[in-house]
């Protein structure tokens, strides 16, 4: 516990720290880059990108290793995932636009293909004598081991470019994201937006890579945003919010691998986002499960009330206990089942919303508006202050409930 | 004599060759095909100036066809438009679109002001600030399809009719001189349909040009100046007067409508 500790405070050593405060850049960059992705329902294609690095990563290495240089050149093996990954977007791109093929078929076909040609390249330079040391299975599952500060700086400097880019291209994004044919109309070029989006999800991708593998970097993309959509209803705000769950895991996360022996790191930050996507899904306000039970149980009592209400103004008996509990815990009737002044008041009230809605019916024959009435919605969130005015001339003076003053 | 079936063909004028300079938009020679299969088949198409104009036609006659391949949302396969004399790709800032309201997912996260603002975006630009000024005329917009009070609403919590006139708010915002609206009446209550045709008067009063994509043929008499009628190809167009007939509605809709519909729609012909 107090590795985890020291760890988290960045006391763990040099490399360990170096570790934390990478994951947590590029978790906040992947975060905020794949809110987009997610908005545009493309969240899949990051997972095609991810494994489409691969083959580019050992072709880079033989081709460093032939040349004669170091195989193991970060930036040589980043360049050449880049390249790859581009290959297979752009692929994708080309095969749901030209064929009759639906992206998802598009993203699987280049998935595996890309995934099986980087596999046998890895197999193949682990043949050969250069590749006994070049570590890049790391490439699949992530690893902090020999992190240098040169890695860090990488991820540091792309990470905060790709930050930036999406916050300059958001307006253009969540157009294109939200109703892309209007952006079309409105003369906005919606295959280069889209390209964009999905050329910076690629950027943080490539350099996400070695920290946490190709195989989990989609999850650092979608999960952020994701779980941030449970707490806001602005997409401005699911960008920074989904930064922010993506920087407390991957700090978290990396911290958590770094303080016992031989933790995988990407799977480790992959997981402190799960734990927080799972804690939104039961615990946020609004959109969250818990709330959702809470929703379904006022409303429940909603209908009982406004039953219960409307029973006693019309002076019918109230046969449910549940009834019964709800209005005699809120003060509405006596124990023995009599009305109390403030339940003959509310009665009144809501009989004489029922008989406005009786004449708003007769007024407005058309479905849209009456077919409100659902015997629950306040008529005033229906209609306007002076349409009502204008029923309750019709309806005349209010009328009494039995036994108000 | 023209025969009813000419009249039917060329709607009862003869096709210019050139758009007068001032026409809000003129397509000419437009094709559209999903695969093999034309949706729309060279089509011929001048809408008037301060005018509101019906585009009327069965289900599947591309009639919403029409309209996006004129704005460019799905591609052409042959044939022009033009804006105001110009090429509509140099016009752009002078057409507002109203898409229809099923086409978009309503739980995206945005508030209803921000959708507004929406059609602010070409003006304010990448880097520009939403000034208070922006805001304002956003709210404004709201104002004008009878929103004020929803602005901060999360756009999921309307209703049908609610979503249309949000929709058509974001157009005003683009303060355009073309409109072009797909079925904008689809599916809204009785108020919204008013509140809607009252703002697009209100447009044509003040000079603009209104295009819409209608279905329900009992009102074009009573919002419509100009009609558009298409079955894949264009079957008549002019003022509702001269071009709204039984004749061209025979035309156009086939055996699909009734004889006494047609009689009730094309009355006031005679």
């Amino acid at each position: 516990m107090s590795a985890l500790l020291d760890a988290l405070l960045l006391r763990a050593g040099y490399n360990a720290a170096l570790v934390a405060v990478g994951a947590g850049l590029l978790g906040f960059a992947a975060g905020a880059a794949g809110t987009f992705l997610f908005l545009r329902k493309r969240a899949l294609v990051s997972d095609a990108v991810a494994h489409a690095t691969l083959p580019g990563v050992g072709i880079a290495f033989i081709l460093m290793v032939a040349l004669g240089g170091d195989g193991r050149s970060l930036i040589g093996l980043l360049a050449g995932s880049a390249a790859s990954a581009a290959l297979g977007l752009l692929l994708i791109e080309w095969i749901a636009r030209r064929t009759r093929l639906a992206e998802d078929a598009a993203i699987g076909a280049v998935l595996g293909t890309f995934f099986g040609l980087g596999i046998v390249l890895l197999t193949v330079i682990q043949t050969m004598s250069a590749g006994r040391q070049a570590g890049l299975e790391s490439f699949l599952l992530g690893s902090t081991a020999g992190m240098l500060f040169q890695d860090a700086v990488v991820i540091a400097v792309g990470g905060t470019l790709a930050v930036v880019a999406t916050w300059l291209l958001r307006r253009p994004m969540t157009l294109v994201a939200f109703d892309a044919e209007y952006a079309a109309a409105m003369g906005f070029d919606v295959r280069r937006i889209d390209l964009a989006m999905m050329g910076l999800v690629m950027a943080v991708t490539v350099i996400g890579l070695k920290l946490v593998g190709l195989i989990l970097i989609v999850a650092m993309l979608i999960i952020p945003p994701v779980t941030a959509r449970f707490w806001t209803e602005r997409s401005g705000r699911v960008i920074w919010i989904a930064g922010a769950i993506g920087g407390v895991s991957g700090y978290v996360g990396a911290a958590l691998s770094a303080s016992a022996p031989a933790m995988p790191t990407g799977p480790i930050i992959v997981l402190s986002a799960a734990a927080l996507f799972v804690l939104s899904l039961l615990l946020a306000p609004g959109r969250g499960v818990a709330a959702a039970i809470l929703r379904h149980r006022r409303f429940q009592a909603r209908v009982h009330r406004r039953q219960g209400l409307l029973a006693l103004a019309r002076q019918e008996p109230i046969r449910e206990p549940y009834t019964l509990r709800l209005l005699a815990r809120e003060g509405l009737i006596r124990p023995d089942g009599v009305p109390t002044e403030a339940g003959r008041a509310q009665a009144a009230k809501v009989a004489r919303d029922e008989r406005r809605w009786d004449i708003a019916r007769e007024v407005h024959q058309d479905a849209g508006l009456t077919g409100r009435y659902d015997g629950l919605t306040p008529i005033d969130r229906v209609f306007t202050a002076d349409e009502i005015a204008d029923f309750d001339r019709r309806l005349g003076p209010p009328a009494l409930v039995e036994g108000t003053a | 004599m023209t025969t009813p079936a000419t009249i039917a063909a060329s709607g009862g004028q003869a096709i210019d060759a050139a758009p007068p300079p001032d026409c809000p938009l003129a397509v000419r020679g437009l094709t559209v095909s999903y695969g093999e299969k034309p949706a729309i088949f060279s089509v011929d198409a001048t809408f008037p100036a301060t005018a509101m104009s019906a585009i009327i036609g069965p289900n599947g006659a591309g009639k919403s066809t029409l309209l996006k391949a004129s704005l460019g949302v799905i591609p052409r396969l042959s044939g022009s438009v033009t804006v105001f004399g110009t090429p509509i790709d140099r016009a752009r800032d002078r057409i507002a679109y109203v898409p229809q309201r099923a086409s978009v997912d309503w739980d995206f996260p945005t508030t209803v002001l921000d959708v507004v603002q929406m059609g602010l975006y070409r003006k304010v630009g990448l880097l520009g600030r939403l000034s208070g000024r922006m805001r304002a005329r956003a709210q404004d917009c709201l104002d004008r399809v009878g929103m004020a009070d929803f602005a901060d609403r999360q756009i999921g919590q309307l209703s049908g009719g609610q979503q249309q006139r949000v929709f058509l708010a974001r157009a005003l915002a683009q303060d355009a001189d073309l409109y072009l609206l797909d079925e904008p009446f689809a599916g809204v209550d009785a108020a919204t349909e008013r509140a809607i045709i009252d703002v697009l008067k209100g447009l044509k009063a003040g000079g603009k040009a209104v295009v819409a994509v209608h279905h329900d043929l009992s009102t074009v008499r009573a919002y419509f100046d100009h009609v558009f009628l298409i079955n894949v190809r264009r079957m008549a167009e002019g003022p509702v007067s001269t071009a709204f007939t039984p004749e061209n509605l025979n035309a156009t809709y086939g055996g699909r409508l009734g004889a006494t519909h047609i009689a009730e729609f094309a009355q006031a012909v005679s």
